[in-house]
């Protein structure tokens, strides 16, 4: 059993006027993906910076795989890393960059195992100045992962892709995981978290609000939504058994329900001609929109 | 050591990334190195020219502190800025290897413009000097563009990105002033000459005036001015480096 990729006891991170982070325990287990999702400002980056040595311990402990300090050559050799600014040269192409982060690492990726991953194919010799942002992404992503590391630190990979750019870099992202390496993945899409990780780590304003696996998130709110056209008027809908909101969204009734069972079962008795009936259960966006919006006001003082 | 070992070393990497970096940005690199040149064209070659051996080792003085104090200074203000010093501070990149980069590109301007004024001195001004002596001058400006690449380092990790190249002009068009670049220091009222004396420019510029014969030079003096200042640029580089730390570079 392979020791955690990082152990982090009583953290806590002042700056001048803030508190980004307040004394933050976490186990990464190693050949898990970690999604650490929280709302910007919630102390994600000020977690990175440290977990890479780049900022100063204040208070507590990091120890990386095991028996590193962050800031030890020894860690460094064994992360892959994507930031979210990274202000690559624009001027070199996609290979030389390669070839220049290759040399940093003892045992670099087979440069054509890597271009097939990252999905750059015909994209080698351009200028990574002239990429798109998918491209850009997928090329950076390959720069993580050129080091052949055990821990891949992924700062919101893909925020600013379209849809296609972004399956394209979960494939990516899964491969590796699928090859053994240990995964933080930053991240404030849901969806991300949900199809990649297998523990969510929901962090606000500095602290750990939930760390559980993505379902188990899920099911912390158990809210269902149910869409509905039906005669009844808004405060019979409203009467309904475990309804907590009702809204009118283009000619259907939408329902927020604590339990859709009971509340369709009584929809349905009260009118039995109710049509285009539609029941779905909470996403990870809305229980964490719903999480860190009802637990902000004990946290305040936090910030 | 054969091609593989060669590309595998970081150094030699990062020293290729900003070769390629300044000959694919030509519309930076020969305004830069042509700047001096055409300095010493109007000054030395045009206006004085019964000068032209005296200014052509100040105005190459001039051109290597330019290229020290630029290459490092705005691109490494620049870097900070955009995301890419963070990357490789993050990277297994020993921090050597990404200054040998930087030293790289500096050395390199510093030779091109010392030789290229040199054509110009031999060339159009009648400058003429033994062998050893156009040698000694290139080692002597080249070697001591290193105190000014550590001035400009400490300056780019210390000033605000966009106010770089006002702040480094602001510090360097003076500073070549005042030691006595432009004009010799000698011609200078009494209290701008003893300003001078105390300036690392001068000393430089200095060695360059004795190894070509112009002027001798108390070189224990210049070296030990030279020194001190370099230990200076070299401490408030490192308390910048650890400063990155803190702040979002």
């Amino acid at each position: 059993m392979n020791p955690p990729v990082a152990e982090l006891e009583g953290v806590s991170h002042r700056y001048a006027d803030l508190q980004a982070l307040s004394d933050i325990d976490l186990r990464l287990e190693a050949g898990r993906v970690t999604a650490l999702l929280g709302p910007n400002g919630a102390g994600k980056s000020t977690l990175i910076h440290l977990l890479l040595g780049l900022k100063p311990l204040q208070t507590g402990s990091i120890r990386l795989f095991g028996e590193h300090a962050p800031d030890a050559r020894e860690c460094r050799t064994r992360i892959g890393i994507m930031l979210q600014a990274s202000g690559v040269q624009a001027n070199l192409t996609v290979l030389e960059l390669m070839q220049l982060f290759a040399s940093f690492y003892p045992d670099p990726e087979d440069f054509d195992t890597l271009v097939d991953e990252a999905g750059l194919h015909g994209l080698e010799d351009r200028r990574f100045g002239t990429l798109s942002g998918g491209q850009q992404q997928r090329a950076l992503f390959a720069l993580a992962a050129v080091g052949r590391p055990d821990w891949l630190i992924l700062d919101e990979p893909t925020t600013g892709l379209d849809p296609a750019a972004r399956r394209r870099l979960w494939q990516a992202i899964q491969a590796r995981r699928d090859a053994g390496a240990s995964i933080l993945l930053c991240t404030h899409f849901m969806d991300e978290a949900q199809r990649l990780a297998d523990q969510v780590v929901v962090l606000e304003r500095g602290r750990v609000l939930h760390r559980d696996t993505p379902d188990a998130i899920r099911r912390l709110v158990p809210q269902d939504r149910i869409r509905v056209r039906t005669r009844l008027e808004r405060r019979q809908l409203e009467a309904l058994p475990s309804v907590q909101q009702v809204e009118r969204i283009e000619g259907r009734w939408a329902l927020l329900s604590a339990n859709g069972v009971d509340t369709v079962r009584a929809l349905l008795a009260a009118d039995d001609e109710a049509a285009d009936l539609e029941v779905t259960g909470t996403d990870l966006e809305t229980a964490f929109l719903s999480l860190t919006d009802s637990e902000s006001p004990s946290t305040k003082e936090a910030a | 050591m054969n091609s593989a070992t060669l590309t595998r070393n970081p150094a030699l990497q990062l020293i290729q990334a900003q070769w390629l970096n300044l000959v694919r940005t030509p519309d930076y690199t020969l305004p830069t190195l042509l700047f001096p040149l055409m300095f010493y064209g109007f000054f030395g070659l045009l206006m004085i020219r019964s000068q032209a051996l005296w200014l052509l080792c100040t105005f190459a003085t001039f051109g290597v502190m330019g290229a020290a104090l630029f290459s490092f200074g705005v691109s490494i203000a620049t870097e900070r800025a955009q995301g890419w010093l963070m990357l490789l501070r993050a990277s297994p990149a020993p921090v050597a290897a990404v200054i040998a980069g930087k030293a790289f590109g500096a050395l390199l301007f510093s030779l091109v413009t010392v030789v290229a004024m040199s054509a110009m001195a031999a060339a159009f001004g009648g400058v003429r000097l033994e062998t050893s002596q156009w040698l000694g001058l290139a080692g002597v400006l080249v070697a001591g563009a290193l105190p000014f690449c550590l001035m400009g380092l400490a300056l780019g990790l210390w000033i605000k990105p966009n106010a770089a190249p006002a702040v480094l002009n602001m510090i360097y068009l003076p500073l070549g002033f005042l030691s006595g670049l432009w004009i010799p220091a000698m011609q200078f009222p009494p209290l701008l000459q003893a300003v001078a004396a105390w300036l690392p420019p001068y000393h430089l510029a200095a060695l360059a005036l004795d190894v070509t014969g112009a002027k001798s030079a108390d070189w224990g003096l210049s070296l030990l001015n030279l020194g001190i200042f370099t230990l200076v640029f070299a401490a408030l580089t490192a308390i910048g480096w650890k400063r990155l730390d803190g702040t979002a570079g």
